[in-house]
């Protein structure tokens, strides 16, 4: 018996609009291993609206990818996944991957962390962007074509004529995921899942990558969940914020709640481990959260944060499971503590 | 390209050059260029004078370089079993054997990569533990056991059982005595059990290292990506993930003509298919020094061939390693 099994209504942690694209609830992923099940995403609820962004944040393991992964059922055969997840209404889970086809790449698309091992390197750039558009829309192979090097000047690839021969292998680190926005934005999506889109590429290239996102969102009006593990590309970029530590969600809000007045420590932990040029606490040492990040296999019981925590009570942290709930106007916090350890701030 | 199929070539020279002299120096410790001679009345005075007329007195470094001055002219001596012109030979027995390989290296290659594909993309299924455990038994198989299998079961077997005036399969020859011409029934049934025998051990093992292959690049990022785009699975797998499969196979592939020369030697002699393996044997047999020079030139000039194509498949099956 889980000891989430009982969840309350008000998962529907961002009410603040009605016309949520994409709707998220209670998803859990979870993957028998040797070593016990693996607990990769647990109960985790979201929604993302027309035209905004949402971060989603993390570190490694925190089950950010694996929840991508599930809303597009790209998941190994073996993952068990269980909840709702809905697109314009329609449940997604479940799906066959015929059924799925329609979905992927065209309604909501993907822009993965490492574009070198996404594109496949014994076709031209252009050749993957041309089947990206053929398989979705009835059009002839030149129109396709032009299109492709309509995408490519898009992105901003210098020469788009000469670049659609060439193979992945002759781009540059910058150039490719330039080329791999250019093939998820090809139908138009309505979700552009943003897979660490710049986690792979130094900090010039990385601004360059997220402006040219940034220009597509409001050239397209897609929607985008961007996934990252970088607060600063998260600040820069995302309306709303979903948190996510240990596979279970930690904090949503919007982007200024999250950074100005987080309400979980763990939110808190990761801002203060950012090293900052403004912040001088006496010591030329970073902040960091001691300890771990849990096994998934064996999660502590109570809040799974409780033996990082600076805020831990024995007998309240370590027992109750924490659930969702809104600690002020459409900021959500699973921490027990909330407004116990924060209240200066509401 | 053309350059660097050139310099391929010419790096290839120095290799059949030491191949030819090595076997040419085992050949006369080993061989006896004057045995016929030897048991004669007179071979007293005869002796001397062949050695003579023969060379054989002058040191093994300048026979062998009177020898490739005239293999470069074409002219690979002649046979001293057959007292034919070996080159001549060599060119008849390769046209059977070609009838062969161009057909083991056929059945071999697509039989092995949709065995390998299946098994990857259907991995623990019923279908590919039972390819799994054929192949075992196919690379375990001797070819000489499993051609007198072959022969038993297939041939004689059904033979005498249905009392049939000509066997299904016929395993002697290429060709009835009064037929020629391939794409033919009569081709056909001569050619199925020596192919057979040539394919098993290259299909149980070529399928391994094609399922190894194919499952990494089925886990691979580009082929995640491609689904993400929402191509069809059968388009995935049979566009995006086996063009990439297929790269490492190559090599396999390539570095088995070695031992696709090998398996001829003891198929052709076992069906009587009068082709280089048994050239090879029967100028074995008989220490026939000028047919065993020569085979081993031209098996030399096979597999460096092979090589060479394979470094072209490379360059038309991945872009990264294409040479301008």
């Amino acid at each position: 018996m889980n000891e989430f099994a009982t969840l309350p209504d008000i998962l529907k942690p961002d009410a603040r609009s009605r016309d949520a694209l994409l709707e998220v609830t209670d998803l859990c992923v979870r993957f028998p291993s040797d070593d016990g099940v693996v607990h990769a995403v647990e109960h985790v609820s979201f929604s993302v609206h027309a035209n905004e962004t949402l971060g989603v944040v993390g570190e490694s393991g925190s089950g950010k990818s694996v929840t991508s992964m599930a809303i597009l059922g790209l998941l190994p055969t073996y993952a068990l996944v269980s909840g709702s997840v809905k697109f314009r209404g329609e449940e997604l889970l479940g799906r066959s991957d015929k059924a799925m086809r329609s979905i992927r790449g065209d309604k909501i698309a993907m822009i993965f962390q490492d574009a070198l091992t996404s594109l496949n390197p014994v076709f031209t750039v252009g050749r993957q962007i041309v089947e990206a558009i053929v398989v979705h829309q009835r059009i002839t192979k030149d129109a396709a074509k032009q299109r492709a090097i309509e995408l490519l000047e898009l992105v901003g690839i210098p020469n788009p004529q000469d670049r659609f021969d060439q193979h992945p292998h002759q781009f540059s680190g910058g150039m490719r995921q330039r080329a791999m926005i250019a093939m998820a934005i090809a139908n138009e999506p309505d979700v552009l899942i943003a897979d660490e889109p710049t986690t792979a590429l130094d900090v010039t290239i990385q601004a360059q990558v997220l402006d040219v996102l940034e220009r597509i969102r409001e050239r397209t009006n897609a929607s985008i969940m961007l996934i990252t593990h970088d607060l600063g590309v998260v600040a820069g970029v995302a309306d709303r914020v979903m948190v996510m530590y240990a596979g279970h969600q930690v904090e949503v809000g919007g982007v200024d709640e999250i950074f100005y007045d987080g309400k979980h420590p763990y939110t808190r932990g990761l801002l203060e481990s950012l090293p900052r040029l403004d912040r001088r606490n006496g010591t030329d040492q970073l902040h960091r959260i001691k300890g771990q990040p849990p096994s998934c296999v064996h999660l502590p019981p109570g809040c799974a944060f409780n033996p990082r925590c600076p805020h831990a009570l024995p007998g309240l942290c370590d027992d109750t499971p924490p659930l969702l709930r809104e600690v002020a106007p459409f900021h959500f916090s699973t921490c027990l503590r909330a407004e116990d350890i924060y209240p200066e701030l509401r | 390209m053309l350059t660097y199929l050139v310099r391929r070539i010419l790096y290839s020279v120095p290799v059949l050059l030491a191949v030819s002299f090595v076997t040419f120096w085992g050949l006369r410790i080993t061989t006896d260029p004057l045995l016929k001679f030897r048991n004669l009345r007179n071979a007293a005075t005869i002796l001397p004078i062949q050695r003579k007329r023969l060379g054989l007195d002058q040191p093994i470094i300048v026979q062998w370089w009177k020898w490739l001055l005239n293999a470069l002219q074409g002219d690979l001596g002649v046979s001293s079993r057959t007292n034919g012109a070996v080159g001549g030979e060599l060119i008849h027995a390769l046209g059977t054997t070609m009838h062969l390989v161009i057909w083991g290296t056929i059945i071999s290659s697509v039989v092995a990569v949709s065995v390998g594909v299946y098994s990857a993309v259907k991995q623990y299924s019923i279908g590919d533990y039972a390819f799994t455990g054929l192949s075992y038994i196919g690379i375990a198989m001797p070819p000489f056991w499993f051609a007198l299998m072959a022969i038993v079961l297939l041939v004689t077997w059904p033979k005498v059982h249905w009392d049939l005036d000509q066997p299904i399969f016929y395993s002697i020859g290429l060709h009835s005595t009064d037929r020629s011409g391939i794409f033919n029934l009569d081709y056909f049934r001569h050619l199925a059990l020596p192919v057979m025998t040539l394919v098993v051990q290259t299909i149980a093992s070529w399928s391994r290292y094609m399922r190894a292959s194919m499952l990494e690049v089925l886990g691979a990022d580009y082929v995640r990506a491609a689904k993400a785009k929402g191509v069809p699975r059968r388009t995935v797998i049979l566009s995006h993930a086996l063009r990439n499969a297929l790269i490492p196979l190559v090599t396999v592939m390539a570095l088995d003509t070695a031992f696709l020369f090998g398996g001829l030697i003891i198929t052709e002699k076992i069906y009587s298919i009068p082709g280089t393996g048994t050239y090879f044997l029967n100028a074995l047999t008989a220490g026939d020094a000028p047919a065993l020079l020569g085979y081993t030139l031209l098996t030399g000039i096979l597999v460096i061939t092979a090589n060479l194509i394979a470094d072209v498949l490379y360059g038309v099956l991945d872009p990264r390693i294409r040479l301008s």
